[in-house]
């Protein structure tokens, strides 16, 4: 269920909430950490957006995860995802090379409910999305 | 050089060759649904054993679980390759039981659903376990570039995976074989049809050079 975002709306049912969750934020937690708050957050209805997205690994449980918890009945049938590619020069400094940090997953992520989202779009500087409010 | 330094070395030679040369390469065949994965399967389990793989289908998820077919021999040049074929069902972050009603009953299409969804869980736990190689497969006349095959390609990429790309259904009048070369041009693109049987030869070439 979509939460409110209107303040002039008490009841809270016709909005949608848009999570921005920084990097700092996910880096505190645990893969299965970030993937369950991603995924409890889409299941409310909401836009998350991540400022540093995931690594390719936790990307793979996110999709096996979102599968897991695919429920007709329950009118959950996944999430869509935009992402822009990794940076490759986060970190270009002889110790972040050897430590692999320009590996980084940075990348900005878009995720919300696929039965909520009617288009999500990226082009080169862009992601839009087009949310529908049920 | 040690004695124990000897023997270590001669035990990993004797190891490497038991469990790495001898055994069949097991080789993931991913992609997005219905971009010819069975039907590639399918041709070249017939072309090299003379069975089939599974059935193939015009519907999205016809294939919901991940099929190993073994011990296939692929002959190139007087030398022979072996390698297990691995059909995967087609990846995605989404299954709505809606996209098949029109295909048959609500019941059927919403078990459908379920087991599709159980399938793609299980293709991404093998792509993270069980798989040596990657075939990645694309339907040439849609757009590659798309957020499923970018994650997958990264994901396949984060493992250190030997990956092919396969340029598939060359058939058809809207494919564009350089639209995936230009997609993914890190990586081998290979053009064929699986269902016409065009350019296999360069496929069996390709899959004896990167996974034999």
């Amino acid at each position: 269920m979509p939460k409110a975002t209107n303040p002039d709306d008490p009841n809270g049912d016709d909005g949608v909430q848009i999570d921005l969750i920084s990097g700092e934020r996910m880096d505190s937690l645990a893969s299965t950490e970030k993937i369950r708050m991603i995924l409890d957050g889409v299941h409310d209805g909401n836009i998350v957006i991540l400022e540093e997205g995931l690594t390719p690994d936790e990307e793979s449980k996110l999709i096996e995860m979102t599968m897991a918890e695919i429920s007709p009945d329950a009118g959950f049938n996944g999430i869509e995802i935009e992402t822009y590619p990794k940076s490759e020069t986060k970190d270009s400094s002889l110790l972040g090379r050897l430590m692999g940090s320009n590996e980084s997953a940075a990348k900005l992520t878009v995720i919300g409910p696929a039965n909520q989202i009617e288009t999500l779009h990226k082009d080169e500087t862009l992601i839009s999305a087009l949310v529908s409010r049920n | 050089m040690g004695l124990l330094t000897g023997l270590k070395d001669s035990i990993s030679r004797v190891t490497d060759r038991l469990f790495t040369d001898d055994q069949p390469k097991r080789i993931g065949i991913y992609g997005p649904p219905n971009a010819g994965k069975t039907t590639l399967a399918n041709r070249i389990a017939r072309d090299w054993t003379g069975d089939a793989v599974g059935t193939e289908s015009h519907v999205p998820h016809e294939t919901r679980r991940a099929r190993r077919k073994e011990d296939v021999e692929i002959e190139r040049d007087g030398q022979s390759v072996s390698i297990d074929i691995v059909d995967t069902p087609g990846v995605t972050t989404k299954v709505d039981y809606e996209e098949f009603t029109d295909e048959m009953e609500e019941d059927d299409a919403i078990r459908r659903s379920r087991e599709a969804t159980e399938g793609v869980a299980e293709a991404m736990h093998w792509l993270r376990e069980d798989v040596d190689g990657v075939i990645y497969v694309l339907d040439s006349a849609e757009d590659p570039i798309t957020q499923v095959n970018t994650m997958l390609i990264g994901i396949i990429e984060s493992r250190d995976l030997p990956v092919l790309i396969f340029a598939n259904k060359i058939d058809l009048d809207e494919a564009s074989v350089k639209r995936i070369e230009d997609a993914f041009p890190q990586h081998k693109t290979v053009p064929l049809s699986a269902k016409e049987g065009q350019n296999m030869d360069e496929v069996y070439d390709n899959i004896a050079e990167y996974f034999g």
